[in-house]
C-alpha cells in the first residue's frame, strides 16, 4: 500500500505557499515550480506500479510502457486540475485504467489494422518467478500455479481482471479499487468473487 | 480423484460431499499461496521489465511514421475513390450523349429516307397515271381546260 499513501495536494499545497506580500508573478512562478517538482515526485513513486499494473492486464510489455507514458502525460496535462480529493495514485490508476478501456476499444473498432499482438504467451509470463530459497520441485510447482492463475486472468472480463489485479497484485483497498475504477464497493465485491470463483475453479480443476 | 477417495461410485451425496471439501481445502492455503506466487511472479516480471533500457523514442518514431502511412494510403483511398466515382459518372454522361446523339442521327435519316421514298412514290404514281390516260380521253380534256380560262 505503499503508492497510495503518498497522496499529494498541490493546489492545497500551493495556495498555502502563495503569501500576500508577494507579487503576482513570482506567486504564479513558484506555483508552477512547486506543481512541477511536485510532479515530478509523483511520476517517481507511482510509475512501476503503473507499468506493472498495465503490464499485468495486457501481458504486452511495449504496450504496457506506451500506456504507462500515455498516462503521466495525460496527468501532466491535468495536473492543475487534480484537487487531491484521491490520493495520486488512484488518480493515476484512473486515467491507466480509462487508457487501458480505450486502447481495447479501439482495438476492437480497428481489427483490421493489426491482428497480431505483442502479448506474451501465458508460458512465457509464468516463468517469471522471485528467486528464494525453493527446491527445483518447488519451483516447478509454483510455476505451474502461476501458469493456472495467468490462464484464469486470461477469462476474466475486462471489469473482473482489473479489480482482481488492482487487489491481489497491488493489494489495494476495496475503497481504493472502487475509486480507482469508478464503481461502487458492492460491485467492486461482486467481481471480484466471480474473478476468485474462476481462480478458484481453475486451480481446482486441472489436479 | 475418485478412486483415490475410495471409489464411492454410486454414492452421489458422498461424491459432492468430496468435491465440496476439495473446493474448502483450496479455499485457503492453495489458493493463497497461488495468488502470492502470482503476485510475486508478475512483481519479478515488471521489475525486470522495467530496469531494462527502452528505445522509447524509436518506438515514438514509428509510431508516428505508422500513422502518417495510414493517413497518407487514407488520403490517396479516398482522392481514388471520389475521382474513380467522378470518373465514372463523366464516362455514363458522355456514353449517353453519344447515345443519345446517334439515336437522333438513326432518326433523322429515317425521316429522309422515309420523304425520299414517299417523294419517289408520288413521282411513279403521276408517271404511270400520265402515261395510263386513254388518247381518246384527250379531246375532252383540251374542252375542259379551254372552259376553266376566263
Amino acid at each position: 500500500m505503499m503508492a497510495a499513501g503518498t497522496a499529494v495536494e498541490p493546489r492545497a499545497r500551493a495556495t498555502a505557499k502563495g503569501s500576500a506580500g508577494q507579487g503576482l508573478e513570482k506567486r504564479a512562478g513558484g506555483e508552477q515550480e512547486t506543481a512541477a517538482e511536485e510532479f515530478s515526485a509523483v511520476v517517481t513513486a507511482h510509475r512501476a506500479q503503473i507499468f506493472r499494473f498495465l503490464l499485468a492486464s495486457t501481458r504486452d510489455v511495449d504496450l504496457a510502457e506506451t500506456l504507462t507514458q500515455e498516462c503521466f502525460l495525460k496527468a501532466h496535462r491535468n495536473w492543475g486540475r487534480f484537487r487531491g480529493e484521491s490520493s495520486a495514485m488512484t488518480w493515476l490508476m484512473r486515467i491507466a485504467i480509462n487508457l487501458q478501456k480505450d486502447h481495447w476499444r479501439n482495438r476492437r473498432m480497428q481489427f483490421w489494422r493489426r491482428t497480431r499482438t505483442n502479448a506474451v504467451d501465458l508460458d512465457e509470463a509464468s516463468e517469471w518467478l522471485p528467486s528464494g530459497e525453493r527446491s527445483a520441485e518447488q519451483k516447478m510447482l509454483a510455476r505451474e500455479q502461476v501458469g493456472r492463475v495467468w490462464k484464469a486472468v486470461e477469462g476474466l472480463s475486462e471489469r473482473q481482471r482489473t479489480v482482481f489485479l488492482l487487489r491481489y497484485v497491488e493489494e489495494q483497498e476495496l475503497s481504493e479499487i472502487a475509486r480507482a475504477a469508478g464503481l461502487s464497493e458492492g460491485t467492486v465485491k461482486a467481481h471480484l468473487s466471480r474473478a476468485l470463483a474462476k481462480v478458484r475453479a481453475e486451480l481446482g480443476g486441472r489436479r | 480423484m475418485r478412486a483415490r477417495d475410495g471409489g464411492v461410485g454410486g454414492n452421489s451425496k458422498l461424491e459432492t460431499l468430496h468435491r465440496s471439501d476439495e473446493g474448502l481445502s483450496l479455499e485457503t492455503p492453495q489458493l493463497e499461496e497461488a495468488l502470492s506466487d502470482f503476485r510475486a511472479s508478475v512483481r519479478a516480471w515488471s521489475d525486470a521489465e522495467y530496469a531494462r533500457p527502452r528505445a522509447v523514442e524509436l518506438t515514438a518514431r514509428r509510431r508516428s511514421w505508422r500513422l502518417a502511412t495510414g493517413w497518407a494510403l487514407g488520403c490517396v483511398l479516398v482522392a481514388g475513390s471520389f475521382s474513380g466515382g467522378m470518373y465514372e459518372r463523366h464516362h455514363r454522361q458522355e456514353q449517353a450523349r453519344i447515345a443519345a446523339a446517334r439515336v437522333a442521327e438513326q432518326q433523322r435519316l429515317a425521316a429522309e429516307q422515309r420523304a425520299r421514298e414517299e417523294d419517289e412514290l408520288l413521282a411513279k404514281v403521276d408517271s404511270d397515271v400520265s402515261q395510263e390516260v386513254p388518247s381518246a380521253m384527250e379531246p375532252l380534256a383540251q374542252l375542259m381546260a379551254e372552259d376553266e380560262e376566263p
